[in-house]
This record gives structure tokens, sequence and C-alpha cells, in this order.
């Protein structure tokens, strides 16, 4: 598919709104449906999306596969330390309230960082899963 | 009514049909069928999860898969008798599960008096976010999020273990690792 001009052009068009959505449903998650875990597979679709059209090693140039395994950790350790902080700032494990003086904006900055590690687990995850299929039989 | 009746179709199709191309597009189908069922149910958020995960991401994998095997599925060697005996077992039991559910939508069911009131009415002063969804998952029920992201790590880091080993896997532990990377998506 690497020399068709209305697939390229097409894809190299669509690809920045996909991310652009996945990244509203990320962050308008507290206001409409969505959250972590739809927008990461968003994300992670924009990537499939790529490595379908312009081929499995251009998207592993934009996005390499050593990244996506760091970012699979990366996204629980966000999560839970989130927790640890909230931790060591006097509350429960998880209990978002302490994050800020103001519980109700430390709630909302507490939400924000959980989904972001949501986030980023699941479109790093989900990334590696295809990278793996995709690179086998070659 | 319309919808469950074209999945029923489309079920009918996935069974019937030996070309294994068509069978996973027909599991997008249902997916997109599924996630206009949860749309009517009113619950958007697991209806957008169902389209991208489900139509998504879960399509494009069986793709990838077949693109390792044949097109073709072979005749199964076996009757297909006690099969078909376990699914109807196993259908008529959750069937007669159902007799004893609430009707749809009854305000005075057992689930919607315990804790559901609460997050319905503290969720905006508590969390100041809007969407009671959003609200529950990542605040009131923190630990299960975190739960169910562990989830995809483990099943991220499986998936990478059994794919991607340094040395080549032999041919009979293939259809092993998918069988298994599959049962491990289908749990969320």
């Amino acid at each position: 598919m690497k020399f068709d001009t209305i697939l390229r052009v097409g894809t190299k068009l669509l690809l920045p709104f996909i991310l652009v959505f996945g990244l509203y449903v990320q962050f308008h998650g507290d206001y409409g449906p969505g959250g972590g875990f739809q927008a990461g597979v968003i994300a992670a679709a924009m990537v499939i999306f790529y490595a379908i059209t312009f081929g499995l090693d251009a998207a592993k140039r934009a996005m390499p596969p050593i990244l996506v395994e760091t970012l699979i950790g990366l996204g629980v350790l966000l999560y839970t330390g989130v927790g640890v902080v909230s931790m060591l700032k006097g509350g429960e494990f998880l209990n978002y309230s302490v994050l800020e003086h103001d519980p109700v904006a430390g709630q909302h900055i507490g939400i924000l960082l959980v989904e972001l590690g949501v986030l980023i687990t699941v479109f790093a995850t989900m990334t590696a899963i295809f990278y793996s299929f995709a690179g086998r039989g070659r | 009514m319309v919808l469950l009746t074209m999945m029923a179709v489309v079920t009918i199709g996935v069974v019937r049909l030996r070309n294994l191309f068509a069978v996973v597009i027909l599991g997008g189908i249902y997916s997109f069928l599924m996630a206009s069922v949860m749309i009517m149910l009113d619950a958007v958020d697991v209806a957008m999860t169902e389209a991208s995960v489900g139509a998504g991401i879960s399509t494009v994998l069986m793709l990838g898969v077949l693109h390792l095997t044949k097109m073709e599925e072979i005749k199964p060697a076996h009757t297909p008798l006690l099969p078909l005996f376990v699914a109807v077992v196993t259908a008529g039991g959750l069937v007669y599960g159902t007799i004893d559910l609430p009707p749809f939508g009854d305000p005075s069911g057992i689930i919607h008096q315990n804790v559901a009131p609460y997050y319905l009415q503290n969720s905006i002063t508590d969390t100041s976010a809007p969407n009671v969804v959003t609200a529950v998952l990542a605040s009131y029920r923190g630990f299960d999020t975190l739960g169910e992201t562990v989830v995809i790590f483990t099943a991220g880091i499986a998936v990478l273990l059994l794919l991607k080993g340094r040395r080549p896997l032999p041919a009979s532990g293939d259809g092993k690792a998918k069988s298994r990377t599959r049962r491990r998506r289908r749990r969320k």
C-alpha cells in the first residue's frame, strides 16, 4: 500500500484528528462520555492506522517499541504514585481529597492524573500487542 | 429489538461461514450492533468502549492473526453435539437467572438502593466531575480501576513475554499463545 497516493494523503490528513479526538475523550471524560480507557484505545488506533498504511517499520520509527514498553509500566506507576502521594499527605491510599487544600480541587487533580495513568497504560499495551502480532511471520 | 435480531443474524453468519476473513468482519459488525444497543440503554461510556475495543482493536488484531494463518477454517474433527449441549445448558441457566432480576429501569431495584443514590446526589459536590461514571470509576471506585489497569498491564507483559522472545518459539506453541491473548483481551 506504500504507493497508493489517496491512502497516504488520506491517512496523513486523518491522523491528527484521531489523536485530537482521543485527547478530547480523555480530558472531556469528566464532562461527557469517555475516559482513560477509551482515549488510550483511540490513540493506539492512530498508531495502528499509521502502521497499516505506511508499514510497521515506519510506525516503529515514529513510536519506538522500547518507548512503548516503558510506557506500559509508567502508566501503572503514575496511578499508584497518586495513591502513594495521597498516603504521604496524610490520607488513605488513593484518597485524592488531600492532594490539594480544597478537597474538591484535590479530587479533580486526582481523577485527572489517574485517568492519565490509565490512558498511558492502555495506549502502550494495545500498541505493544499490535507490534508483537504484526512483527511475527516476517 | 431490530438490533437484537440483526445481532442474531450476524451470530448465525459467524457460525455458518468458513471464511475466517468474513467471520472477523462480522465480529466487528456484531460489536458495532452491541455498541448501538448500549446507546439505546443510555450506557454511552460502555458503548464507546465496545465500539473502540470490540470493533476497532480486536478486529485489527484478529486480521493480524489471519495474516499468520490460513483464510479458511478446517472442518471440525468431532461432532458439535457436546459443545451444543454445554452452550444450551449454560444459556438456559443464564435465562433462568434473569427471571429473578428486577424489571429494567425499575428505580426500586436492589442495586439502586445501596450506594447509587449517594453517588448520584453527591458526586458533583464531592469531585466536581459532572459525569457520574467518571466520578465513580476514578474516585469512588479508584481501587477497582487500579485493578483494571494492572490487569491490562499484566496482559501486555504476558503478550510481550509470549510473542517477543529472543529465541524463535516452536511451531506448536503458536496456537496456544494466540488463544491465551484472545482470552485475556476478552476479559476486559
